[in-house]
Parts: structure tokens; sequence; C-alpha cells
């Protein structure tokens, strides 16, 4: 299973949700399969839809759901104490977790070889942490949505991206959609 | 008053609630009066540009942000700033300290010191410096003019300023 399916297959599931996705193939894909006022499309800076994620959670009562990559989550390691430490339980991390930068050609990452992300949440002081295998990713997610707790999901899967295009839309557009979208 | 109270006064009344931090020395009587206060989200950051997502995430969210950092990190924040910031038009107040300036004891702070300034011109942030202690009264107006012009707007403040801490 590759993320684009995991993406098809929770797509119902986000429109709960607030959802802050990853830059480059992530959005993208995300964008083809279910666009929506209230998906947040990062355009550039890795790294940080998770920071934006927690940030956004901790400053309104709407559940938010952030889309993250394990590369991503490599490039900005410091998020996990501080969300950690800052709890929101209206905040889901999603971490697809396909052991490669997908967006640069599926290089490996090192969550591919001996690291895990999920241990390193614990180790963070992450309460509520659970790895699954991308088939399961619907029904964790459903879990966490319903649990009222900041969860942490690292959802295993094969490397592989979907052929989607850029997304057209002004970085302006998507901030003020969604924005409006909180405000709703 | 102290001038960290007042600083902090000022930012509460620009109903600023988000305020994330990587602490300076120069800049450690702001962060604990923060902490002592009740309205404003402390979130601590481990690096400056996650700062910046977390504050991006906040006003996302509706709540005014704020980041108080040090100029040595500058660097890092680069394309944070560039490609979240900028590119979506967010407003974002930066409380910097500006080390290696008259006053500093430590040489190596120089070295960004030298880029400080020359780095927010490049990427074309507003950029304030306070020297004296009077500089800070202009804090309210400088923040309603970031949020006015929904962008990054630099404060940068001296070791002259602190009192050479």
């Amino acid at each position: 299973m590759i993320r684009a399916e995991i993406l098809r297959e929770i797509a119902p599931l986000l429109r709960e949700a607030l959802v802050v996705c990853n830059i480059g193939i992530p959005s993208q894909e995300l964008y083809a399969i279910d666009d929506r006022d209230g998906n947040f499309y990062m355009l550039g800076t890795m790294g940080l839809a998770s920071s934006i994620g927690l940030g956004l959670a901790l400053s309104q009562p709407k559940p938010v759901i952030a889309i993250d990559g394990d590369g991503s989550i490599l490039t900005n390691l410091g998020t996990l104490p501080t969300i950690a430490n800052n709890p929101a339980p209206n905040f889901i991390l999603l971490i697809i977790d396909n052991g490669a930068y997908g967006s640069t050609g599926d290089q490996p990452t090192y969550t591919g070889a001996r690291t895990s992300l999920a241990r390193v949440a614990e180790a963070c002081g992450c309460d509520r942490v659970i790895e699954c295998m991308g088939e399961e990713t619907g029904e964790v997610l459903r879990e966490a949505l319903d649990c009222g707790e900041m969860t942490i999901i690292v959802a295993k899967c094969d490397s592989g991206n979907e052929k989607m295009p850029v997304i057209p839309l002004d970085p302006v557009v998507i901030r003020e959609r969604f924005m409006k979208a909180v405000r709703r | 008053m102290s001038i960290h109270a007042q600083i902090v006064d000022d930012l509460i009344s620009r109903e600023i609630g988000f305020i994330t931090t990587v602490p300076c020395k120069q800049l450690a009587g702001v962060i604990a009066e923060i902490e002592d206060r009740d309205g404003i989200r402390h979130v601590p950051a481990n690096k400056e540009d996650e700062g910046m997502g977390l504050c991006a995430g906040a006003w996302l969210g509706g709540v005014r942000p704020c980041i108080i950092m040090q100029n040595t990190a500058l660097g890092v924040t680069i394309n944070a700033l560039a490609t979240l910031i900028q590119f979506y038009r967010m407003p974002l107040p930066m409380l910097i300290s500006y080390r290696g300036e008259v006053g500093e004891p430590v040489a190596c702070q120089v070295e960004m010191a030298v880029h400080t300034k020359a780095l927010l011109s490049q990427l074309h942030i507003q950029t304030y410096h306070f020297h004296r202690r009077e500089d800070a009264e202009e804090l309210p107006r400088i923040l309603d003019h970031t949020f006015m012009s929904s962008k990054p707007v630099a404060i940068l403040t001296d070791a002259t300023f602190w009192g050479d801490y």
C-alpha cells in the first residue's frame, strides 16, 4: 500500500477535521483526491506541517490532523518534544512512514533502516503513540478522532507516488479559505 | 515598571495570545514575564523555524502570534520566512535579541551581527532597532503595523537597550 491509497481510504475521515498537509507530492495527492477548504496545503517549507498543526490545535477547538511524512519529521525532529510537552487533545499527527523521501525520487530515509519514529515519539513524552500498517490507518484514525486524546500515528507503508499535477492555487487563497473553514 | 513588563504589556495590549520562544540571555527577563502572565500561551520551541511553524498555525487558528528569538538563528529561519510566512502572507512580529553589537562580550556573536540587517534587508522585512530605552515606546505601533500589513516584522534589541544585560 502506498501513501495515495491511504489518503484515498481516509479521505472521508479527514473531512471531520482541519487538515494540514505536508509539502510536495502528499499535498498534490490530497488536492487531487479530495480538495476542500479545510485542507491547508504546504507548498514549501519542509518539516513544519506538524508545527503548524500543533499551533492550530492549541489555538482553536476543532480537531486538527497534520499529515506528515517520515522525511519531514526527521528534518524537524525537535517538533516531537514540543508536541509531547504542549499536548492538545484535538491534535492528531499522522506520519505516513514510507521510509523514503517521496517527493525527491524515493531516496531512503533512516526510518526505513534502524530508526523508529514511534519509539522516538514515545521517548519524547507523547502518551498515545500508535504504529500501524497502512491498511489499518483508517481504523486507527477513527479511534484517534473519537478518543479525545492527542494521538501520534505512524502508518508504515511502501514508498511510491501517484502522478499528480502541481497544485494551481495561490498560497493566499489556500490560507484565506482555510481560515474561513476554521471560523465556520 | 521594568522594561520586560512593559514589553509584555504591549504584546498583551495588541491581543497577542501565542508566543513561541527560543531563549537568549538578553531576552530572559521578557520570557520570565511571559511565563508569569495569564492569557498568553507560551510554547517554547527547539528551533526558530519550528517556532515560525507554530506561529503560522496559531494565526490560522485566529490567534495573534509572536516569536522571540536571537539574531544568530536568523539563518535557520530564512526558508520558513520566505516560503511560509511571506508566501502565504501572514503577520509575524519577531522580537529579536541583537547579539554582537556594542557591549557584546562574546566575539563569535559578532559574526552573525554583521549579517543580521543585511539578511533582513534581503528578505525585504521591515526592521526596527531598539538601542535606547525610549525606542521601545514605539512597540505598540510596530505591532499594529505588523498586523495591518500582514507581513513579518523584525524588532532588533541590542545590548545597550537591555542595559548591557
